[in-house]
């Protein structure tokens, strides 16, 4: 209840700083913001596109935040989504088979790609105690040149050295019946599988003994192996399942939203969903609406832009605050149980004024 | 009468509890202030509002006859008010100067200027005989030479009224008089200290006058000299408290643990305990003395294997279990009551409800199939929580962080007792519990013995070894000195044993 208003007041100060630079650089905030949302919102079409937006960051923002829920800092969501996307990409273009059997192949393909590329900073984690934000890190640049040998050399596109050839409509997330649905946006099936990637990690963390024992080794490593609880198994576990989710990111992304992979890229996605993951305070259910709530603003800035002459990179802005203000939300705590004292002296201060009286 | 500080009327309120409640403590210039009372009675946070930890809902604090309003630590260190905490707040790879001079530092040009602060450690350690070496890493030194660190930098910020918050807890009984005597240092240098104890012999010792509080109310302030512990101790707890624990003789059955000729390496890679033989039988007491740091640790980890065992055997019920997992040595009836509660007893983020089944949450009716299961899981912590009185604001759902130090305690003595082991190795069970529950923490354990179990009880402090005990194992720089009837000993005998003479020589 308090991180929610902790998160919230975080959004709206995020806000309010956005209005205030468009207002320093000479444009009306109210016309801005109006735009803005309305890019992301103001019909079917375009909430549809907000959410195919919000699809992938659901997917890395639950990665990081799950591990980070079993203490550990996830920095190679964006590695891992690529290498999973990429994974999906080749099973996609490889395979021959009925769409419903080649999209499970195809996600099992990214978890299992994304998985692999977490699991190798979780072994040297657990065997030799490299600490996982170093071994993240240049897993996501082994990535990108994997990517970049990879691609051109096997799965080169018709005209681009440096994209995939287009995958097929039975390899793709993309259901012209949703597309219709939402009046042509380019929402795809990728958002049903984030929404249930949600479910099943609040059950996981909350529910089972295996959320029960990861959330143990990452509060309390030494109080864990007092327990008999595997903390090195609990810290590849953690890993597998973190990548694996980021990998599904990349199906969402390079299977859905898009439908090749390009090289020399890391996917932003990787990166945003730390943002994600902060915004929401590690939950499961608050990745879904701070996933959601980026997306929107990510997908109104272009119509802002168009619209008015305020730049997109207030949007980039606005969410750079947004995180500001979520990292520090100690002094956003303070302040709110500063009011809320100030509240209570008050209304003890009417109570005797009207027992006086 | 010259006050340097008055608490009047304190009342502080958590979520589900009122830690204080009217509570009123005057400390006078140059004494020593004892602040007694029950687990959870609400002396920490009383502690806490006077250094600005929170504020409190209502009441007033004067600083030298001046009423003041202490809304963070930097604000009682700049009136002059230091803390020593319950639990330490040391960083452990850092030096002592480093610590000390944290959020402190002063600086030469862009770098930190620790050469200079480590001449004032110096001089200051020597002033009051603390005897503090200023570049030792905290992790190398004892617990002890750590507590003086952290009244060191009370000193280094010029504190004029020391908080001591169950500074004796974690000493060891040498210790403990060396500390008696650095107050009594610091008093005759013109400081006050508030001393917070559960020991009502160092009260008796080294105070002036003490507080009595219960359930958050104060029961009255006392003079020490005119005040018998067992007056105190019933002002408390508000019954009369018996110290000595009545329990017939030992009906030893079958060994249930031996040690052979066990060699375990400690955490500088030396070896801590040495060609180790010992044996505990079901239906009996065995107690471990000896000064801290000769081996106890190295012994406790080796037989629920948190510690790897260069050599020799651990025999459990007739099985070597060297190579056990730790999970298998619980599943088959190893209970641990350890050391340090907050770094391996507990969870501290998790609620009491979760920590009750860290060791048994895969087993029905806690979890099936893999699911956790909620009702059983409360209904198991709601009949550990009475059993043992834990006390907190919220029950079982209470955060264990909030707990105070003394229920912390008892929620671990309570859920490994609970688990009925074959074998509990108890780590000084008892440190930082109120006189009532010391007692009925002994009453349990002498009760598993009575069940058949078998107890190994690892403590510093002779008198609750010599009380519980049947037999004493006494240690000495990772070795066996010798084992001795509990009721054929004296303090005299065990105390020249624990100094490394063996058995023989001391007999003749
Ligand atoms: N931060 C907190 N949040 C909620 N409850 C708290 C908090 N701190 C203390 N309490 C509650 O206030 C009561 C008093 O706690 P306190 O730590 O002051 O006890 P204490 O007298 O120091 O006990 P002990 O001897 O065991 O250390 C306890 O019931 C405890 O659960
Ligand atoms: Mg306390």
């Amino acid at each position: 209840m308090r991180n929610t208003i902790v998160s919230l007041l975080a959004v709206l100060f995020g806000l309010l700083a956005g209005a205030l630079l468009m207002a320093v650089t000479g444009h009306n905030p109210f016309e801005g913001y109006r735009y803005l949302f309305e890019g992301g919102m103001r019909d079917i079409s375009r909430f549809g596109d907000t959410l195919a937006t919000a699809t992938p960051l659901i997917f890395t923002g639950l990665s990081v935040a799950f591990a980070f829920r079993t203490g550990l800092f996830n920095i190679g969501a964006a590695g891992q989504m690529l290498f999973g996307g990429f994974c999906a990409t080749a099973v996609g273009l490889t395979l021959d088979l009925s769409k419903p059997l080649m999209l499970v192949c195809t996600v099992l393909a990214g978890f299992l790609g994304g998985a692999l590329w977490a699991f190798i900073p979780g072994l040297l984690k657990a065997k030799f105690n490299v600490h996982e934000v170093v071994s993240t890190i240049m897993m996501n640049w082994i990535a990108y040149w994997t990517i970049y040998y990879m691609v051109p050399a096997y799965f080169k596109g018709e005209y681009l050295e440096t994209e995939s050839r287009q995958l097929p409509d039975f390899a793709s997330l993309k259901s012209p019946f949703l597309s219709e649905a939402f009046g042509g946006s380019y929402i795809n099936l990728g958002i049903f599988l984030a929404v249930l990637a949600v479910i099943v990690i609040a059950f996981i963390i909350n529910k089972t003994t295996l959320g029960y024992e990861l959330k143990a080794v990452g509060f309390n490593r030494h109080a864990a192996e007092y327990a008999g609880i595997g903390v090195n198994r609990g810290i590849i576990v953690s890993m597998l399942i973190a990548g694996g989710l980021a990998g599904l990111g990349g199906v969402a992304e390079f299977t859905g939203n898009a439908s090749n992979i390009q090289i020399g890229k890391l996917p932003t996605q990787g990166f945003d969903g730390i943002a994600v993951a902060l915004l929401a305070n590690n939950a499961p259910l608050g990745v879904l609406f701070a996933a959601v709530f980026f997306g929107l603003l990510y997908s109104g800035r272009g119509f802002m832009n168009a619209m008015t002459d305020v730049p997109p990179e207030i949007a980039d802005s606005i969410i750079a605050i947004i995180i500001y203000f979520a990292a520090t939300s100690i002094l956003i705590e303070r302040l709110v149980r500063k009011l809320l004292r100030i509240r209570a002296d008050k209304r003890e201060q009417s109570a005797e004024k009207g027992r006086e009286s | 009468m010259d006050y340097v500080v008055e608490m009047l009327n304190i009342r502080k309120e958590f979520p589900g509890v009122v830690a204080n409640d009217d509570i009123t403590l005057c400390l006078r210039r140059g004494e020593i202030h004892a602040l007694l009372g029950e687990n959870g009675a609400g002396k920490s946070t009383l502690m806490g509002m006077l250094f600005g930890m929170y504020e409190p809902d209502r009441g007033i604090i004067k600083v030298r006859g001046k009423e003041t309003i202490i809304s963070n630590p930097n604000v009682a260190n700049r009136l002059g008010i230091g803390m020593v905490h319950q639990h330490f707040k040391l960083v452990s790879n850092f030096t002592v100067t480093e610590n000390i001079i944290l959020g402190n530092e002063s600086r030469k040009g862009l770098v930190i200027d620790t050469e200079t602060a480590s001449k004032r450690i110096r001089s200051i350690s020597e002033q009051y005989g603390l005897n503090v070496d200023p570049h030792a890493k905290i992790e190398d030194i004892s617990v002890g030479m750590q507590q003086r660190v952290e009244i060191l930098k009370m000193l280094y910020r010029d504190a004029e009224v020391l908080i001591l918050d169950e500074p004796t807890a974690v000493l060891t009984p040498q210790e403990i008089e060396e500390l008696g005597k650095v107050m009594k240092n610091l008093i005759d240098e013109g400081k006050s200290i508030i001393l917070i104890t559960h020991k009502l012999k160092e009260i008796k010792a080294v105070a002036d006058r003490c507080t009595v509080i219960r359930r958050g109310k104060t029961i009255g302030t006392v003079e020490v000299s005119t005040t018998s512990e067992a007056d105190m101790a019933e002002m408390m707890v508000g019954r009369q408290v018996t110290f000595k624990v009545s329990k017939q003789a030992a009906k030893p059955a079958d060994s249930v643990l031996r040690i052979d000729s066990l060699t375990v390496k400690n955490s500088k890679k030396v070896l801590g305990l040495k060609d180790f033989n010992l044996d505990v039988r079901a239906g009996e007491i065995v107690g471990i003395a000896g000064v801290e740091g000769n081996g106890q640790t190295e012994l406790v980890e080796a037989i629920t294997g948190l510690r790897k065992a260069e050599s020799g055997s651990i025999l459990y019920d007739g099985q070597n279990i060297v190579n056990w997992p730790i999970r298998t040595r619980i599943e088959k009836g190893i209970g641990h009551i350890p050391e340090d509660r907050q770094k391996r007893g507990l969870v501290l983020e998790y609620s009491i409800e979760e920590n009750m089944i860290l060791e048994v949450y895969q087993k029905r009716p806690f979890s099936k199939h893999g699911l956790l299961n909620k009702a059983a899981i409360r209904a198991y912590a709601k009949r550990i929580i009475e059993s043992f009185d834990v006390r907190s604001g919220q029950g079982a759902t209470s955060v264990t962080r909030s707990l105070s130090g003394g229920n912390q305690q008892k929620a671990i003595i309570g859920r490994e007792i609970e688990q009925d082991p074959m074998l509990l190795i108890a780590v000084q069970p008892t440190r930082g519990l109120d006189v009532g529950s010391i007692e009925y923490i002994h009453k349990r354990l002498i009760e598993q013995r009575d069940k058949g179990k078998a107890v190994l009880l690892v403590s510093l402090e002779l008198d609750e070894i010599m009380n519980i005990s049947d037999r004493i194992a006494v240690v000495n720089n990772g070795e066996l000195i010798g084992i001795v009837q509990a009721s054929e000993t004296s303090e005299h005998e065990l105390g020249l044993m624990m100094a490394g003479l063996r058995g023989g020589e001391v007999a003749q």
